[in-house]
């Protein structure tokens, strides 16, 4: 069985299949490496710093330089730590969010495998790997790394729910799962402009899925010291790290290809293969950077302000959103009615925002009334 | 511990839970130093807090026992080493009063400058260290080490060091500061105005970082008190003591300034309760650099080798932290008989069972930097 690759019409499906997944890995690794340079340059630049600047040309050999260093380390085990667990554990965050690149489409007809649900299968997959930080977390024998676990198996439920809803209204709207199809339905209008509010959701969901700030509660350095990853070393700690951005690019991806109109928008199927991939870097780069901006911005939420933000305000919101949506799609109202309740649902984001997204504690006065005045 | 599930016939039995025990520090990333909790937790909730101090303890004060005075002042570096001129300041003062001597207009209003100029560079350090463990990546951090550089680059060129000044003497101060001591200072003030500023902005009116602190850690005036607490972890909590205004030594008596209280006594009131002291202490340099005058910078008959008649005193000076004082005993001749510092932090640290238990593991780790300790002057 032969199928069509990049163009070169006789090739052997596995064959076929084996160098689609050889260019992803390949293009991963690279990519991820340029993607630890940049954070480091962009943070460095927020926070006055140089960043990297001794290795090679502009310090751009210093990902490389931390590849090599931390390969060279010993890959230590505690004691205690259950030995399968404990090193199986980096295969199941690994390997799950390079199967989500199938389906991702980076040009028109350019993706590894075009899949019905690809939607579905994306996100799918990409939540297995809280099933490896869980794994880490328990094998390591560790306080501070079962904590982190646990709080990263809450976080990651809690937050696929409202990640799925706000690409399930995008999905309602688009009338399919195929990323290739939403895709190119965008090139005029990109769906942010038809469901803001799914966007905004999405947005913090991702976030919180990535476990970045302000939703890095799982490894907070302040508060449990790297979490399920304390007692990683060497390669295997790297292959964590390797996922964690991995899973950044792939859900900026995401991202891009269903609300920011990936390939499509605003050259449609006609421009060039190199124009769609311009285009989909282009608007992936800048949901890279607002990550690290908000990353170098804002302080670390408390576990239950994560988890009330979560359950009380994100997912009243899609679900809200869900229901506009199917009433709008049923009835075939016009377009323009899916913006009424995504206006409405931002305002009251908003509005939850700006007096008190979560929980604040009531404050007590440190004087009551009565000894104030008998001090005075 | 033994719990029943009430009402769910799959676990109609009872099992047992064990609450989890975790050793916060001697080394952790937030525990600033060597100080070590040992946290009791129930999921997320601490029950109960044990503090271990003690990693730190160099015997600074038995130390100072075989030293002469002036010898004394290097150690009061090294028990507050992020506000050295006010530990220095509380040391030399103490040593003034028991061999009765007086110190120069000049020397004092440049011990002002230095004081509060100190208060600012603990304080930007409060605030980085602080912004660091709500867990803000760096970014406070590096806003405010790029402030405290230029005071601490001032102080190098007054004291010819960058952390241990050894600056002030029984008497005055060691040398005369550098002639363009004045346009330094107000440079140095400028800069540390913007940076207040940044800092304000990137964290006060941070949504987030407002759910962190407000209500969290609530110390009341009453056991603030009781604890024997000071500083700005005392006037947030709504008490107005500051030993500035109340027992005024050097001359501020004679500059205006605030003494800032917070209502609520929580991590934000401390918070604030600092920033806001930032702007008056540069209100009361500026105040100082209006009274400079030239003039000389010891007293005219000072004994190269100082002695002081028998007796004990106890002097005591507004540190950056609280109350800094110094209970010293002479039994004649040239170093101390006893030498017992009173620190401002190991008091404060003594409130942090009281505002930890109950809250989350997370809250600990930012009440615990609220009290902005220095392990050093704890531990001594």
């Amino acid at each position: 069985m032969n199928t069509e690759l990049f163009g070169f019409p006789t090739v052997n499906v596995w064959v076929d299949a084996v160098i689609r997944l050889h260019l992803i890995v390949g293009l991963m690794t690279v990519v991820v490496m340029g993607l630890i340079y940049i954070e480091r340059k962009i943070i460095a630049r927020f926070q006055m710093r140089l960043g990297p600047t001794r290795t090679g040309p502009l310090g751009l050999l210093q990902s490389l330089a931390d590849a090599l260093k931390l390969l060279g380390k010993e890959d230590l085990r505690p004691r205690n730590a259950d030995p399968l667990i404990f090193e199986f554990a980096v295969y199941f965050v690994f390997v799950p969010v390079f199967m989500g690149f199938v389906a991702i489409p980076f040009a028109f007809d350019w993706n590894v495998r075009v899949l019905e649900l690809g939607l579905f299968y994306v996100i799918a997959i990409s939540s297995i790997n809280v099933v490896g930080w869980v794994m880490a977390g328990w094998a390591s024998d560790n306080r501070y790394a079962m904590i982190g676990a646990l709080r990263a198996a809450a976080q990651g439920i809690s937050y696929e729910v409202p990640l799925i809803l706000a690409v399930l209204a995008v999905a309602m709207v688009a009338g399919s799962l195929n990323l290739n199809e939403i895709t190119g339905q965008q090139g005029h209008i990109p769906y942010i402009v038809w469901q803001p509010l799914a966007f905004a959701i999405f947005y913090v969901a991702m976030l919180a899925e990535l476990n970045r700030s302000p939703f890095d509660i799982p490894i907070g350095e302040s508060e449990v010291v790297g979490g399920p990853f304390v007692e990683y070393s060497g390669i295997r700690w790297s292959m964590f790290f390797l996922a964690e951005y991995a899973g950044l690019f792939i859900l900026c991806l995401l991202a891009s290809a269903v609300f920011l109109g990936g390939w499509a928008w605003p050259l449609g199927e006609d421009a060039g293969v190199l124009w769609q991939i311009v285009l989909t870097s282009a608007k992936t780069g800048l949901l890279i950077f607002s990550v690290f901006w908000v990353r170098v911005t804002v302080p670390r939420m408390r576990i239950d302000q994560l988890m009330a933000f979560s359950w009380k305000v994100l997912m009243p919101l899609s679900f809200g959103l869900i229901l506009a949506n199917g009433l709008i799609l049923v009835y075939e109202w016009p377009h323009v009615f899916l913006l009424i309740p995504n206006v409405i649902g931002l305002v009251l984001l908003y509005v939850i925002v700006e007096h008190g997204i979560t929980r604040r504690r009531p404050r007590q006065l440190a004087r009551p009334a009565a000894q104030a005045e008998a001090a005075s | 511990m033994t719990t029943a599930v009430p009402d769910n016939p799959a676990f109609d039995h009872e099992f047992e839970t064990q609450d989890l025990m975790i050793n916060m520090g001697p080394q952790h990333p937030s525990t600033h130093g060597v100080f070590r909790m040992v946290l009791t937790i129930d999921g997320e909730l601490v029950t109960d807090v044990t503090p271990h101090i003690g990693y730190m303890h160099r015997g600074a004060e038995k130390l100072c026992e075989t030293m002469d005075y002036r010898q004394g002042i290097g150690y009061m570096d090294r028990t507050e080493y992020l506000a050295n001129f006010n530990a220095e300041l509380s040391y030399v003062m103490a040593v003034e009063q028991l061999a009765e001597l007086e110190v120069p207009e000049r020397a004092q209003w440049i011990r002002m400058i230095l004081c509060e100029l100190n208060r600012l560079s603990s304080h930007f350090m409060f605030l980085g260290a602080f912004g660091t463990d709500v867990g803000v990546f760096g970014t406070a951090f590096t806003y405010a080490f790029r402030e405290r550089e230029f005071i601490q680059d001032l102080f190098e060129e007054v004291a010819g060091d960058r952390l241990m000044f050894a600056y002030f003497r029984a008497g005055g101060l060691a040398w005369e500061v550098p002639g363009n001591f004045e346009a330094r200072v107000r440079e140095t003030l400028a800069l540390s105005r913007r940076g207040i500023k940044d800092l304000d902005g990137l964290m006060t009116q941070n949504e987030i970082f407002r759910a962190r602190t407000e209500g969290v850690g609530h110390l009341s005036a009453a056991d603030a008190l009781d604890w024997g607490a000071s500083g700005p972890t005392l006037r947030a909590s709504g008490v107005p003591m500051d030993i500035r205004k109340d027992e005024p030594y050097l001359f501020y008596d004679q500059v205006d300034f605030d003494v800032i209280t917070g209502d609520h006594g929580d991590v934000f009131d401390r918070f604030q309760c600092r920033i806001d002291e930032m702007w008056q202490s540069i209100r009361i340099i500026e105040q100082c650099l209006e009274r400079l005058e030239p003039g000389p910078i010891v007293p005219d008959r000072l004994p190269r080798m100082l002695r002081t008649p028998p007796g004990e005193v106890y002097t005591r000076t507004e540190a950056p932290r609280g109350e800094y004082g110094i209970y010293l005993v002479s039994k004649g001749g040239n170093r101390p008989h006893r030498l017992k510092i009173r620190s401002a932090c190991l008091s404060n640290l003594q409130a942090l069972r009281d505002m930890t238990i109950g809250g989350y593991v997370a809250d600990a780790v930012v009440v615990l930097g609220s009290l902005d300790i220095v392990l050093c002057e704890v531990d001594r």
